[in-house]
């Protein structure tokens, strides 16, 4: 059983993707062995309507098997009351964390309002994933030309949050974290982006973090699934390091969230 | 060698050596193409090898791709980003391929931020072949802007459009059948820089019947590399 913590729900803004549309979604992800997918919506890169784009996601996933998809709600400290969408994200849908957009939303990491929206994160006990990047920025659509996230302020705030658990979203693209852990254990990666040959068993050999703080990702409908699936296939590891990285670590990092 | 066993791959083709420069004087892409001669003699029957040339130094380019080809076991051209290769210069190369039957690999990006200095783009790769209809040309990587770039080779038949070398984003393989057809499609990896497992999920993941992913999963390569391979009576 495999466990996503990078997936998408709803339509990329400027192209329809195979997967796009839930059912084929759910199939094809069942078809490859995951068992529970963590979503997020699309819409959320570029809709303002934030509370209307988490209402959708909630509907969405509680349309499927309990645990299947497991929704994680936007929120844009741009936008005012963003607090009372956090509240909602926990209180009215039941959400494990969210996933923030911080370069879709106009703030980078050292702005104060992503101080903020992380220390509220951090009292509610939410997970936050932060995704640095969604696409590739050579090939970007030329109407989308959003920077990506620059990680160097991430080690002050992983430091500045002790108690935040942290999930970096397509942050392993250049074969290293974007930023190093700062010896937090409650910061974990994903390898949706890694590439090179035998991605994940270098990144572990090279020792840039522990086992246990390395996630299934699959960047999924926007990368088909099947890429992430293969890595673990391309990659030697052990059977404990596969099933930490398949499911344990993610099981681990949610607790009893779901469904709570 | 070990990582392709992993992923089912069979055969590879390699290019380049190790220096990877953009523009290479002949000294140096000579040493490259001899560094990848050495690699195909630790395993003939898996590797196939493309000479690399610089059509800045088109005497030279041709010596060598006779040198690495007609007189040696390497069976197509690497062509990378030293020249924008709808340039004339490219033409006593492309030519001497089509003699030998040798295919040609040209890297091509069509970005959205300005192009590398003298990288080529599909676009280009279309115009180059269209003046050599006789001769196979692969269209690396698919543009990496796929909506593009296979358009822009859609119109020139004697252009194969490749996969690799760009994320797993979803839909490339199945738009690229849909607009040159199955047989025009080929697989790559661009390992090491790129993972076996994310660029062969391009093909798996595709909705493919299973004769479209044989052949782009090496049945067209295969059918492109046919004839030089029984010139050199070397069989698959």
């Amino acid at each position: 059983m495999i466990i996503d913590v990078n997936v998408y729900l709803s339509r990329w803004p400027c192209r329809r993707l195979p997967l796009d549309e839930t059912p084929r979604l759910v199939e094809r992800l069942k078809k490859l062995g995951i068992g529970q997918a963590w979503v997020g919506s699309f819409d959320a890169l570029l809709h303002r309507d934030i509370e209307g784009v988490n209402a959708r996601l909630a509907a969405e996933c509680a349309a499927w098997p309990a645990g299947l998809l497991v929704p994680f709600g936007a929120v844009n400290p741009r936008l005012p009351d963003w607090r009372e969408d956090l509240r909602r994200c926990q209180e009215v849908y039941r959400m494990p964390g969210v996933r923030l957009h911080p370069n879709y939303h106009g703030y980078t990491l050292d702005d104060p309002v992503c101080e903020a929206v992380l220390q509220e994160a951090e009292a509610r006990g939410l997970i936050v994933q932060l995704p640095l990047v969604m696409d590739d920025d050579r090939v970007r659509h030329p109407l989308l030309r959003v920077e990506n996230v620059d990680p160097k302020p991430l080690p002050a705030l992983i430091q500045a949050h002790p108690q935040l658990r942290l999930v970096i979203l397509n942050g392993t693209r250049a074969g290293r974290p974007a930023a190093p852990l700062a010896g937090q254990k409650n910061v974990f990666y994903e390898f949706a982006m890694l590439e090179g040959v035998a991605g994940i068993e270098k990144l572990l050999l090279q020792g840039h973090f522990p086992v246990e703080q390395l996630l299934f990702g699959s960047h999924c409908p926007w990368y088909n699934p099947d890429s992430a699936v293969l890595k673990l296939q391309e990659s030697e590891l052990t059977d404990a390091q596969r099933e930490a990285i398949m499911h344990a670590n993610a099981r681990r990092l949610l607790g009893d969230q779901v469904g709570r | 060698m070990k990582y392709a066993d992993r992923m089912g791959i069979d055969r590879l083709i390699v290019f380049l050596g190790f220096s990877r420069m953009p523009s290479p004087p002949p000294a140096q892409f000579r040493e490259d193409n001899d560094e990848v001669l050495r690699v195909l003699e630790a395993a003939p029957d898996r590797l196939f090898g493309f000479v690399y040339l610089n059509p800045n130094y088109v005497e030279e380019s041709v010596r060598e791709l006779d040198r690495c080809v007609r007189d040696g076991p390497m069976v197509g051209v690497k062509l990378w980003i030293a020249l924008e290769c709808n340039d004339p210069r490219l033409d006593p190369i492309a030519e001497r391929a089509g003699q030998l039957k040798a295919v040609i690999l040209q890297h091509a990006y069509w970005r959205t931020v300005p192009n590398l200095p003298d990288e080529s783009h599909p676009g280009h790769v279309a115009e180059l072949a269209a003046r050599h209809p006789d001769v196979a040309f692969i269209s690396a990587h698919s543009g990496n802007d796929w909506e593009r770039g296979i358009r822009g080779v859609r119109a020139v038949p004697n252009v194969y459009t490749e996969v690799s070398g760009f994320d797993p984003t979803a839909g490339v393989v199945e738009m690229a059948v849909r607009e040159l057809g199955a047989e025009r499609v080929i697989y790559g990896s661009d390992a090491g820089g790129r993972s076996y497992a994310s660029q062969l999920s391009k093909v798996l993941s595709a909705d493919l019947s299973e004769s479209q992913r044989r052949l782009i999963l090496g049945g067209n390569i295969e059918r492109l590399l046919r004839p030089i391979l029984t010139d050199k009576g070397i069989q698959l």
